[in-house]
């Protein structure tokens, strides 16, 4: 059962992420996702303080307040205050995670969080933490939030599709047809922050990382369709962590740590497989002629 | 009470000197990664050698760095040399190969170290001071580790320093004057991987990013050249680690690592925010400075074309409302430039309600108007602008014209003579 | 040289702009008739891209305005379409041809609402008109310049609008669709649309454009072509006669100035 939970919240984490990973990756943005993932953590802290629990919805909302502020951020030291864009990514993260370690030591003893779970998670733990509704146990609760956050995902890149879309594409032709590019960005990167704070606690930081890039870009190399490279995405993504689950259990390693393994693995194939291909290829429209 | 005599305890020589020497090397090389806008792929380098270390224990089974950092140093270059191959041979930019690269590496590293730590082992713990640092415990052994590499890149970056430079600003003209850039690449990287598998023993992958660019990317605002750019970079890094180390001995639960960067971070904030020149502050003074001088020259000007109108100049005085009359002005508006130009000594208050230029105001008074004409001159006379059209125009140019260009203006239009523009 | 027109399609009053403070426009003011091909021409860096953004609401305008149609632009939107540089977007996107013709009627679909299978008949028709109905399923990155520049063109004719501003549609395109995409504007034209287009050659202008708009940061001429092409006015637009007009911006620019007052 365990079994089923564990690759259960991977594939859940991984459907989210890969879809909005797709978005990223055209929009050439995945290191915002990068940075978003590193700086909600303060935002977790603190809202676990606040609240004394894990996984409730303050912890979400601050999060995700956060997740938006360092976007934010980086957008504004990058054009108000004339830092080029790199730095200013590379500076709001590492100040905003910096920030959320010395949270947690300070406040080491309220708050059960350490820094190996905000690195890579506890995937393996998610079914010991059922939610109860008075005395009967609904499965666990990382289940039910991340079936949430990814039921959000679906209701707003389902309507939001072509928009979505057409801002990645050609943002001044989207602006020109009266599509507003700002809102779109900015409702992007609060469903990054969402995802990247439910997955936070069962994949970790980093992992989030490669599950919002890797399937995403491994989609990217096979398809010309953006419908087909989402929906490869997915697929690479649930792949992936299968692949990972078994990996994890047959070496006794940290599961969100092989599943990100296992999706470069994926990946590596799919480059070098593609390499080969385009070579093949070549070569035998050279001898045809 | 806190007792002072800690800071000369040999352990915390060893702490504060080894982030010293750790930060000085990082800052060093970070000057140039900075520059080349490659500061994301410095971070990439960072988790990427948490595999490389993994890889190195399992196969030698030993803790001793001499065996642990060529591991890391492997990895760390190969992720760059990953980077690259996947921009070139795909169509996957180079922000998604590196967070490929980051996320893959670092997921590996985290598996392996999990697999070494259940393994059992002999020897294992410690091993993940890779991830988050082990500042506070650093060892005499360590601070000669840290002092050899920072004088290593230190003397590399003194002797290729013109090439690093041009290779920085300008790499194909690098290699059209026969610099071999292809190899000084791989050598400023080489620098660059070693810089970083030093530093992230003392702070851990995730905040290497900010030791190597945070100083850059401050130092930058501070100068325009170069190697005055390195040494603020170097400076700024040590006072941060300074700092840092202290306060995880004056709080001992504190971690070292994040501290640095807090201070750093801190220092970052900062100088974007309050930096001569460049900062936001600055720039936003220099607009209230700016609308403050229009505010003033307008009045002056107003007050000229109403002394031309007055038939004798000896009675002309003037209350607020003639001026409002002629230019509509908030009235804390005008009396804000009134009063900034009673006491820069070009307006003179005659009694409750009159006010007259004195004879600089004049002189004032008189150039704005002078500008402005002649800017609606060039409008009309030269480019054939409407004449209906030229007004709004001269009432910004003829604050920011400077002598140089208004003689150049007077020649080109053959040094008209320019009557004051009576409303 | 600057005539304007009775009851005008465009007019635009005394418009300036900032824009990433560099380049920038100064008091353009003009009008243009409706059913005319206008070229738009200027030095690099005259702001010409800028102006045509102006007149998309794609850049904040310091000061004047631009009506289309008599109106603002978001009364008239449906009727305006616009094609942008071809450089502006990344070309490796996932999507066909076909999809990106597509994307010129989104603007006339509600949320939810898929393209329809008249939606895809206009576009393949419009792909038809540019010549380019066999490439319809191709991937966009594996197309040349030239047919890219088509396949832009053929969105923005899906868009079925009255007025066209197109951004430098000829740059990077082989001499054949050049004058294939110039017939096809003329056809438009002769259907009562309006195409405005910003261009670079002089030399094939006055076989193109029936309307001329010379610029250099500010408005040197618009009219009909015969009148505006004269060596005094082009010595204007493209000689460095307006050298102080450019130092006056870099002082603007480096002393944080607004360009305008209010």
């Amino acid at each position: 059962m365990d079994a089923f939970w564990i690759i259960l919240t991977g594939i859940l984490v991984v459907a989210s992420s890969s879809i909005l990973g797709c978005f990223l990756v055209l929009r050439k943005m995945t290191m915002v996702g990068d940075a978003i993932s590193h700086a909600v953590l303060p935002g977790i802290v603190l809202a676990y303080l606040f609240s004394g629990e894990r996984n409730s919805v303050l912890m979400i909302i601050g999060a995700a307040g956060i997740g938006l502020l360092t976007t934010f951020l980086i957008e504004f030291f990058h054009k108000k205050g004339n830092v080029q864009e790199d730095a200013s990514i590379g500076i709001t993260f590492t100040s905003f995670f910096a920030l959320g370690v010395i949270l947690i030591s300070y406040f080491a003893e309220n708050v059960d969080l350490d820094q190996d779970c905000v690195l890579y998670g506890e995937i393996a733990y998610v079914s010991l933490d059922p939610l109860l509704i008075g005395n009967i146990e609904y499965g666990p609760k990382a289940i039910w939030l991340l079936s949430f956050v990814f039921l959000m995902v679906l209701a707003v890149i389902i309507p939001g599709y072509r928009s979505l879309s057409l801002t990645t594409f050609d943002p001044n032709y989207a602006q020109a047809i009266g599509i507003s590019v700002t809102l779109w960005h900015y409702v992007l990167m609060s469903l990054v922050s969402l995802t990247t704070v439910a997955s936070f606690e069962s994949v970790g930081a980093i992992l989030v990382v490669a599950f919002l890039t890797v399937p995403a870009a491994t989609a990217y190399l096979l398809t010309e369709k953006l419908k087909n490279m989402i929906l490869l995405s997915i697929l690479f993504g649930v792949l992936a962590s299968v692949l990972g689950y078994f990996l994890a259990d047959y070496s006794n390693g940290s599961i969100a740590g092989a599943m990100a393994t296992a999706s470069g693995i994926l990946f590596g194939i799919v480059f070098l497989g593609k390499r080969l291909y385009n070579r093949y290829h070549r070569l035998t429209a050279v001898s045809q002629n | 009470m806190f007792n002072y005599s800690i800071l000369f305890n040999p352990n915390v020589m060893y702490v504060v000197l080894g982030c010293l020497l750790m930060s000085v090397s990082a800052s060093t090389v970070g000057t140039f990664t900075f520059l080349r806008k490659k500061s994301l792929i410095g971070d990439a380098v960072a988790h990427a050698i948490l595999p490389g270390i993994c890889l190195a224990f399992i196969l030698n089974g030993t803790k001793n760095p001499l065996y642990l950092i060529p591991g890391a140093f492997l990895t760390g270059w190969l992720s760059i040399l990953l980077v690259d191959a996947i921009t070139h041979h795909s169509k996957i930019k180079q922000d998604a190969a590196i967070s490929i690269v980051l996320s893959v590496f670092f997921g590996t590293g985290i598996w392996l170290l999990t697999v070494i730590q259940h393994s059992g082992m002999d020897n294992q713990s410690g091993l993940d001071a890779f991830l988050f640092g082990k500042a506070a415990a650093l060892t005499s052994f360590d601070v000669w580790v840290f002092g050899i590499v920072a004088l290593l890149l230190i003397a590399a970056i003194w002797a290729f320093y013109k090439e690093f430079q041009l290779l920085s600003f300008d790499k194909d003209f690098a290699q059209s004057i026969g610099y071999k850039t292809q190899l000084l690449e791989l050598l400023l990287s080489g620098l660059t991987v070693l810089a970083i598998v030093t530093g992230i023993q003392a702070v851990g992958v995730v905040l290497m990013a900010s030791l190597l660019i945070a100083p850059a990317a401050t130092a930058r605002f501070w100068t325009d050249k170069l190697h005055v750019m390195i040494f603020i970079a170097i400076l700024i890094s040590s006072v941060s680690a300074i700092i840092g180390a202290s306060v995880s001995y004056i709080a001992p639960s504190m971690p070292t690592g994040p501290w640095i960067v807090m201070v750093l971070s801190l220092c970052a904030v900062l100088t974007f925010i309050f930096a001569p020149h460049k900062g936001i502050v600055v720039k936003w003074l220099k607009q209230r400075r700016n609308q403050q001088q229009m505010l003033e020259e307008n009045i002056l000007k107003t007050f000229y074309y109403l002394t031309q109108t007055t038939p004798d100049s000896d009675k002309a005085y003037f209350k607020l409302t003639d001026i409002q009359k002629q230019r509509s002005l908030r009235e804390s508006e005008l009396n804000k430039g009134i009063e900034a130009l009673i006491s820069e000594g070009y307006i003179e208050k005659q009694n409750d309600q009159y006010y007259t230029l004195t004879k600089e105001g004049l002189h004032q008074g008189k150039r704005v108007a002078h500008l402005h004409r002649l800017w609606e001159l060039y409008l009309t006379e030269y480019l054939r602008i409407a004449p209906d059209h030229v007004h709004d125009d001269a009432e910004t140019i003829e604050h920011v014209l400077t002598p140089e260009l208004q003689e150049r203006l007077e020649i080109i239009l053959g040094n008209p003579e320019i009557k004051p523009e009576v409303k | 040289m600057i005539q304007q027109v009775e009851q005008p399609l465009i007019e635009i009053h005394d418009l300036t702009v900032t824009y990433h403070r560099k380049p920038v426009l100064w008091g353009i003011d003009f009008t243009l008739p409706k059913g005319i091909i206008a070229g738009i021409m200027g030095p690099n860096g005259a702001g010409k891209s800028t102006l045509i953004k102006a007149m998309m609401g794609l850049v904040p305008v310091g000061s004047g305005y631009v009506k289309l149609f008599g109106e603002d632009l978001k009364e008239v939107r449906a009727k305006v379409s616009y094609v942008p540089q071809k450089e502006s977007v990344d070309w490796d996107f996932p999507a066909s041809a076909l999809d990106v013709v597509l994307m010129g009627r989104y603007g006339k679909l509600k949320w939810f609402q898929r393209p329809r299978k008249a939606d895809r008949d206009v576009a393949m028709d419009c792909l038809k008109k540019v010549g380019m109905e066999a490439f319809a399923n191709r991937q966009i990155s594996q197309l040349s310049g030239g047919q890219q520049q088509r396949v832009f063109i053929a969105r923005s004719l899906a868009q079925d609008a009255d007025l066209y501003l197109m951004d430098e549609p000829f740059a990077g395109v082989d001499i054949a669709t050049e004058t294939a995409i110039v017939e096809l504007l003329k056809e438009m034209t002769s259907e009562g649309k309006t195409v405005v287009v910003v261009h670079h050659d002089l030399q094939s202008a006055e076989n193109y454009f029936d309307w001329l708009v010379l610029m250099n940061l500010r408005l040197v001429a618009s009219g009909p072509i015969k009148e505006v092409m004269t060596k005094e006015l082009l010595q204007e637009t493209y000689g460095g006669k307006l050298n102080i007009l450019t130092t006056v911006t870099d002082l603007l620019n480096k002393q944080d100035f607004p360009i305008r007052e209010k």
